[in-house]
């Protein structure tokens, strides 16, 4: 009865498909209600596998281990007034958008388009973001303005999250910025949300580089002239 | 000292710690949501509820009581950086977290390529560990034992293919080699072998079974 694609249903929910198949299926759940309702069940039932390994309980000082390295995590929480001072060298940065060209506003523009592609492509975007965050290989990088974090996969792939970030206002969009020195590349629009949001970069990030953000009119902006209002330490 | 923890059947698993009471009426999907927003004493509730199903996994994976610890760390601070990412509509909280344990021990194992130079077993889950526990919660008892009961039910190619599959670290296609069938069948064993334990399990809740829920 099941064959194709759906099949890997299985395969997914006990986590033995390679990385290509697990993309091909992802992409395809997106589509796939049938395959949306399997996969719920599916993992009720590899919890239960799990249940049915269970033994032994781990150390008594794992749990607080586990809370240290989550406390050593912790955002790092920086008014942007106190660090007006050591945001300057950024904003001088900013100054010199007016030198860069967009190498990575295709994506997110294709997506402004409204093309019959957006669900996946907003998917995609979404799914390796996700992986980003999910990734035990990540390191966090603090900001140097704004509250949240910067996380960095191996890769260069970045994600920001932010803490406490409003919706941009109406007419208006956030505009994600990586900085190579004195040059600043735009790697992605978002209309930022209330409470936590988090946001992937659509280009790499390399050792030294800034991740910043503006606020530019809707559409976004291949240079800009705004000053940042989030800005992350060197990666 | 207090009564003896066999009889308690309240969470959290390890008795040990005091309970968060804080926190003990909240849902794990709702956990999540504060993990989220960077609450420390939420990832420490849902280590209390879920941390010793992970561990048990992990140790199943691994078969290392250290590197099952490793794998249950990376995998509740995946929790931590990425809560904001949970979408509870697509799977529940403990699941999810299971998941991201489950894939961090796959990773461990296949880097320590601990399975490869191992005879393949026929054991049931469970049997790596010789005596029962003692200090568990009653109803983790329970399930484990009807989940166990459950997977003896299975025609013994089902059974394999989902032991190896997910106690095993292997791919699809390593499983297809190993088992030396051709990869269709491997998928329709998984397929088919998730899907009669999901029907036996309901059988089985049918009957009779008790885990306390913590939604409201």
């Amino acid at each position: 009865m099941e064959t194709g694609i759906h099949e890997l249903t299985a395969g997914y929910a006990l986590d033995v498909l390679d990385a290509d198949e697990r993309w091909a299926y992802e992409t395809h759940l997106a589509e796939c209600e049938r395959c949306r309702e399997e996969l719920t069940s599916f993992w009720v039932t590899t919890e239960a596998l799990a249940v049915a390994a269970s033994g032994p309980a781990p150390s008594l000082d794992l749990r607080d281990r586990i809370l240290t390295a989550a406390r050593a995590e912790r955002p790092v929480v920086v008014p942007l007034e106190s660090r007006r001072g050591r945001f300057v060298p950024v904003l001088g940065a900013a100054a010199a958008i007016a030198a860069v060209v967009a190498l990575a506003v295709g994506l997110w523009a294709t997506q402004l388009s409204g093309d019959l592609d957006d669900a996946r492509l907003a998917l995609e975007r979404e799914r390796q973001a996700a992986a980003v965050l999910a990734d035990p290989g990540a390191r966090t990088v603090a900001l140097e303005a704004g509250d949240g974090r910067l996380v960095v996969d191996d890769g260069g792939r970045a994600v920001l999250v932010l803490d406490g970030l409003e919706p941009a206002p109406t007419g208006k969009t956030y505009e994600l910025w990586i900085f190579e020195g004195e040059n600043a590349s735009p790697a992605g629009l978002f209309p930022g949300q209330a409470g936590r949001d988090w946001v992937g970069l659509d280009a790499t990030v390399d050792t030294g580089d800034v991740v910043a953000v503006t606020i530019e009119e809707a559409g976004g902006v291949e240079v800009s002239a705004n000053d940042p209002i989030i800005a992350s330490a060197p990666v | 000292m207090e009564a003896p923890p066999a009889t308690v059947l309240a969470f959290p698993a390890q008795p040990s710690w005091p309970m968060r009471k804080q926190h003990a009426h909240l849902s794990d999907e709702a956990l999540v949501a504060q993990v989220a927003r960077g609450e420390e004493d939420a990832l420490a509730e849902l280590y209390d509820r879920v941390g010793r199903i992970a561990y048990g996994l992990a140790v199943r994976v691994l078969r290392d009581d250290r590197l099952a610890e490793d794998a249950v760390q990376e995998g509740f601070l995946a929790v931590w950086r990425s809560a904001a990412s949970f979408r509870a509509e697509r799977a529940k909280a403990s699941t999810w977290i299971l998941t991201l344990v489950h894939r961090r021990a796959v990773d461990l194992v296949r880097r320590e390529e601990r399975r490869r130079t191992e005879p393949l077993g026929d054991e049931l889950p469970g049997s790596a560990h010789e005596s029962e526990p003692t200090d568990e919660a009653a109803w983790l008892r329970f399930e484990r034992e009807r989940v166990q009961t459950a997977l003896k039910l299975l025609p013994d190619v089902q059974r394999e293919a989902l032991e190896l599959a997910y106690y095993g670290g292997f791919s699809q296609s390593e499983l297809a080699q190993r088992l030396g069938v051709p990869l269709g069948t491997i998928k329709s064993r998984m397929f088919s072998g998730l899907a009669r334990l999901r029907e036996l399990l309901d059988e089985s809740t049918q009957e009779g079974s008790w885990k306390p829920e913590f939604t409201s």
